[in-house]
């Protein structure tokens, strides 16, 4: 292939749709490669699409884009094998334009995303696997792909290849990933009438519900659970650790399939008929995760720089912001007249440092950790919180004040007085 | 050597579901393919252009979301697309679908002289192998079905040599070109396109036709109009079977497993039994 572009975008999801977007829009010339048969065709999310981030990006998406529901409503339950205890905020605020998050399909987003970003100019092409990059002198000049005639050039590769990234991996750029530092997640999207999941939900056309879950589902792994509601199906699923896995020696869908019988979460799919299922990898290594993200002729953006902020279940909002920066940072310097190099590509990390990116993943950096050490906060506290609370509510003749005496001595024979005060702390650090 | 190739983007039949209240089909959400027969066509086009040269035309009629199916026919390498697209073709039937494909070849046969047209055996969706043999038909082209294999073409004498699957073996079929043939899945598989395929059909300007570009001049051969099929009633099929029921056994040999199983069918069915008993005697 003897026709050479600006900029090279490997993957078409979040983070490659946006960088690509912005960079065609930017006036230079794109190529984005994608794996799938389609944009979106690879791609696993929850998914709950934040509007801010995209709105960065296309102020006026809300026009054309596929949209399931916005949210008005967030629950969070900790669950034991027979309860949950949980909070639930609800506002008509949320009823209010502009909507700040919604529920949708990324099959049908994604091709909705990157046919405006072939509209502002990029040239997409599919189903083909970039092999590796081309790298000379030290300087990435290319990508190298399994179609025949497959070499292509250009001054500067955007890697959005997600969670996985063997690109980078292979050109050195990064390490293999750790079963530690990344969750498996498995999702199934059930089918049930429109007005079936209004009436479940309580809600109207167009409102939707966000649930997400921990305790008992995660069967003792770090990881949580999740259930949102789509225009005419639902979609839930489940998450933990790779590295949990493997030592609990539990399979993800056996998980899943308990879940989905958990008295509290049966009644809300009962009847559903399942769509789909899917598996993906999601970066959980947080800030101490984060590799190298440019070099000579090269960034990275999304998944595959591990920008995921596992507490918030945020990630797609993370790689769209991601893609816009460092395309940003490719339009400026273009427009200056500057080369891609490393020293001149270091603005992409300014830019993300400045940015609300780098910020909580920053906040959040020692949660990984902590959560991986202390599984107590996966086990025994939504144990003792549920049977606290069900002390509490069930009337059987014992005073409140022996209850309560039995709740603390329940704590403190679990965690013992220091444990208690120690978890207290580790928690607060995690989170602070 | 010229090749049109007739397809036609279908959704993709494996996945898809019957709207459990109303007893529609649901094609939200199933993804769109190019019906497979056709890929063997198109395949088998792009073979004979590589040995002997010439061009190959995918056309479709369809709405113009079928530009991605025309598109991924680019890529295998096709020179050149047409969608044909009107509202007026709206509810056409196989008899009204012919009419138009054969309109709109005569139109492309004004530019260049067509030797092969190309169908697949049927559509995955509509399941009436019709619209092939009704091209071949209007426009009085020789016509081979079931075909699995293009052995030779031979543009001097204008002869082509096929092998057609029948019942009970392989035809070896000879005519005189042109011709009109529908494949069935052949013994070529559909190649994988090169790097400057995939961006030569990104960047390609499709033709799109309405009726008039087409070439149709009369509006009530197309559409409903032009279609006597008519659908009296839809309705999704009962379940042939009760579901299968799993047996459990925990470290069972292949002989218990046969017991237990053996036990349950003769439970249900006595007289079955009894039956294989006698013969058994």
């Amino acid at each position: 292939m003897t026709e050479k572009f600006d900029v090279i975008v490997v993957g078409a999801g979040m983070a490659g749709n946006a960088a690509a977007y912005t960079l065609a829009k930017g006036g230079l010339k794109v190529l984005q490669i994608e794996r799938g048969e389609t944009p979106g065709s690879k791609n696993v999310q929850g998914a709950i699409l934040y509007a801010d981030a995209l709105s960065k990006i296309i102020p006026d998406f809300r026009n054309d884009a596929p949209l399931e529901r916005h949210l008005i409503e967030q629950r969070v339950w900790v669950t034991d094998e027979n309860s949950f205890v949980g909070t639930h905020y609800r506002s008509e605020d949320f009823n209010k334009e502009p909507y700040n998050r919604y529920t949708i399909i990324r099959v049908h987003f994604d091709q909705w995303f990157n046919k405006k970003a072939r509209e502002a100019g990029v040239l997409t092409i599919c189903e083909t696997t970039v092999t590796e990059l081309l790298i000379e002198d030290g300087k990435v000049v290319g990508v190298r792909t399994d179609r025949q005639g497959g070499e292509v050039r250009a001054d500067a590769v955007i890697l959005a290849d997600g969670a996985n990234s063997r690109l980078a991996v292979k050109a050195g750029f990064q390490k293999e990933i750790k079963p530690e530092n990344v969750a498996l997640a498995v999702k199934e999207i059930h089918f049930l009438p429109q007005e079936v999941i209004e009436a479940r939900f309580n809600i109207g056309e167009d409102e939707g519900v966000a649930i997400e879950l921990a305790g008992s589902i995660s069967a003792g792994m770090m990881g949580t659970g999740f259930l949102y509601t789509n225009k005419e199906s639902i979609t839930l699923g489940v998450g933990c650790m790779v590295s949990d896995f493997k030592e609990n020696k539990i399979t993800p869908y056996d998980l899943l399939d308990k879940m989905k019988a958990h008295p509290s979460i049966a009644p809300l799919i009962a009847g559903s008929e399942m769509k789909e299922y899917a598996a993906h990898l999601i970066p959980e290594g947080g800030y101490n995760a984060i590799p190298k993200v440019f070099g000579e002729g090269w960034m990275i953006a999304g998944d595959a720089g591990q920008f995921v902020n596992g507490i918030h279940r945020e990630g797609s909002n993370l790689a769209m912001t991601t893609g816009m920066l460092a395309a940003q940072t490719l339009v400026e310097l273009k427009a200056a007249g500057k080369p891609f190099t490393a020293s001149n590509l270091a603005e992409y990390k300014r830019k993300l440092d400045d940015s609300f990116v780098m910020k909580d993943l920053k906040k959040y950096r020692r949660m990984p950790d902590i959560f991986h050490k202390n599984k107590q906060f996966f086990t025994t506290y939504p144990d003792l919180i549920s049977k606290a609370v069900q002390s509490i509510i069930r009337v059987d003749g014992m005073d409140k004040k022996t209850k309560e005496k039995e709740i603390r001595k329940s704590f403190v024979a679990s965690r013992s007085i220091f444990g208690l005060i120690g978890d207290a702390f580790k928690f607060w650090r995690a989170v602070e | 050597m010229h090749s049109v190739v007739c397809i036609k983007q279908v959704p993709d039949s494996a996945q898809i579901r019957v709207h459990p209240v109303t007893n529609t089909i649901m094609r939200q959400g199933v993804p769109a393919i190019i019906n497979p027969y056709d890929l063997f066509a198109l395949e088998e086009a792009l073979r004979l252009k590589d040995q002997l040269g010439g061009t190959v035309t995918v056309i479709t009629m369809g709405p113009p979301m079928a530009e991605a199916a025309l598109r991924k026919c680019l890529s295998f390498g096709a020179d050149d697309a047409i969608l044909i697209s009107d509202r007026a073709f709206a509810g056409s039937d196989t008899l009204a679908t012919s009419y138009a494909l054969s309109a709109a070849i005569r139109k492309i046969m004004e530019d260049m002289q067509v030797d092969l047209i190309f169908t697949g055996k049927q559509t995955i969706d509509g399941d009436t192998a019709q619209v092939g043999p009704g091209i071949a038909k209007r426009l009085d082209y020789q016509l081979l079905t079931y075909v699995s294999k293009v052995v030779e073409v031979n543009p001097q004498k204008k002869e082509i040599l096929v092998e057609r699957r029948a019942e009970g073996g392989v035809q070896l079929l000879k005519t005189s070109t042109p011709c009109l043939i529908t494949m069935l899945e052949g013994t070529n598989e559909m190649r994988f396109g090169d790097l400057d395929d995939l961006f030569r059909a990104a960047r390609h300007e499709l033709k799109v036709w309405n009726r008039e570009q087409a070439g149709i001049d009369e509006a009530e051969m197309v559409g409903l109009k032009g279609s006597p099929t008519v659908v009296s009633k839809v309705f999704a099929p009962k379940p042939r079977s009760k579901r299968a029921e799993m047996i459990e056994v925990h470290d069972g040999n292949p002989k218990d497993l046969a017991i237990t199983l053996l036990a349950k069918v003769f439970t249900q069915h006595p007289k079955l039994e009894q039956e294989i008993a006698k013969r058994a005697l």
